[in-house]
């Protein structure tokens, strides 16, 4: 692995530590109180703050995933590192429009 | 006498098998011992390397029953529980006949990894005074014993996945001369560590540590260099 996707892989972990732990207390809220898919989206739509806090998660996870995707194909499959950056390049774009669009989904829509 | 072990020596080059052999086990017995007895009564072709039997020169170490060992300082007794041996050529190497491996991928990575001296003194020079308890030379002595038996270069996951990782010995090596105050060449070091197969391939599995004979740290050593390219890179000592 170059040290520039090493530097982003460790970057984006440590950006996704607080990121995860406020998503997973996120959940424990909204199922503890019995929350409605629909008392949900009421407060998330229009909302900056959640769509800038799931965005930039997004963002952090299809970097730190791809990149992670690069390495297994590199070392665990048969081929070059060239193919598997690209391989694992898609990917990252695959989880980064998927996720784009479920922010979509509860902000915007 | 204690009975026979079964001995099953590896035969051949990378296509090879596994023969099995009748040794007499004896008290305070090496493996080391069990394959030269092999060597000597039983058949004279096999190839095997070793050279001064105490655990200093580190040109024995074999596959012994899946882990990679100095023969010469493993006790059968220790490993053969089962009576039953099987040793084969140190993993990740090319085998060049039975047991002896070609250690040159091993050296040239350690090359690349820049585990040369760098003087910045010539014998004319005064001798540079040394604090033994420094941080930077306690760090230098943690690993300075490295013997480049081929242990940790077999035992490593990552070598076996990525033909380009330098491996545990040569990146403890480096990080060696890093800490190494006398040394000049600290940056271009730093540089060689942080391109493709440097420190930064490593996952940090601890195979090296766990069966380094002589108890390094390597995984320590590859993670301090982690930390001083980083460190490098972002004041624009080195290029990524």
């Amino acid at each position: 692995m170059s040290m520039r996707l090493y530097l982003w892989q460790r970057a984006t972990a440590a950006l996704m530590v607080p990121l995860v732990l406020v998503h997973i207390a996120v959940i424990f809220y909204a199922t503890r109180n019995g929350m409605t898919a629909a008392d949900i989206l009421s407060r998330t739509r229009g909302s900056i703050v959640w769509a800038s806090y799931y965005g930039l998660f997004v963002v952090a996870a299809s970097i730190h995933a791809s990149i992670g995707v690069r390495n297994v194909l590199a070392e665990w499959s048969p081929l070059t590192d060239r193919r598997a950056e690209r391989l694992a390049l898609a990917f990252g774009l695959l989880l980064a429009a998927l996720g784009a669009r479920a922010v979509y989904a509860v902000v915007l829509s | 006498m204690l009975g026979d072990l079964s001995v099953s020596l590896w035969r051949g080059g990378t296509e090879g098998r596994y023969e099995t052999y009748s040794v007499p086990q004896r008290e305070s017995q090496t493996v080391l011992d069990v394959v030269t007895f092999v060597q000597r009564h039983i058949d004279p072709t096999l190839s095997y390397r070793f050279a001064c039997r105490v655990g200093v020169c580190g040109s024995c170490a074999m596959t012994v029953n899946g882990r990679p060992r100095w023969t010469c300082r493993t006790h059968v007794s220790k490993v053969a529980g089962s009576g039953r041996l099987e040793i084969g050529p140190l993993e990740n190497l090319p085998v060049i006949k039975d047991l002896a491996t070609d250690m040159e991928p091993f050296f040239e990575k350690w090359q690349k990894a820049q585990g040369v001296f760098a003087p910045t003194k010539t014998r004319h020079d005064e001798i540079e005074q040394v604090r033994p308890d420094s941080p930077a030379r306690r760090l230098a002595d943690a690993a300075i014993e490295c013997i480049n038996c081929g242990v940790c270069y077999a035992a490593c996951d990552t070598v076996r996945w990525n033909q380009d990782y330098f491996g545990p010995a040569a990146l403890t090596r480096a990080w060696t001369l890093v800490n190494d105050e006398r040394d000049a060449g600290g940056t271009a070091r730093l540089q060689a560590v942080a391109t493709k197969g440097g420190c930064h391939s490593c996952h940090s599995h601890q195979s090296c540590q766990e069966l380094c004979p002589q108890a390094l740290n390597p995984t320590a050593a590859i993670a301090g260099l982690k930390r001083r390219t980083t460190a490098a890179y972002l004041k624009g000592e080195i290029k990524a």
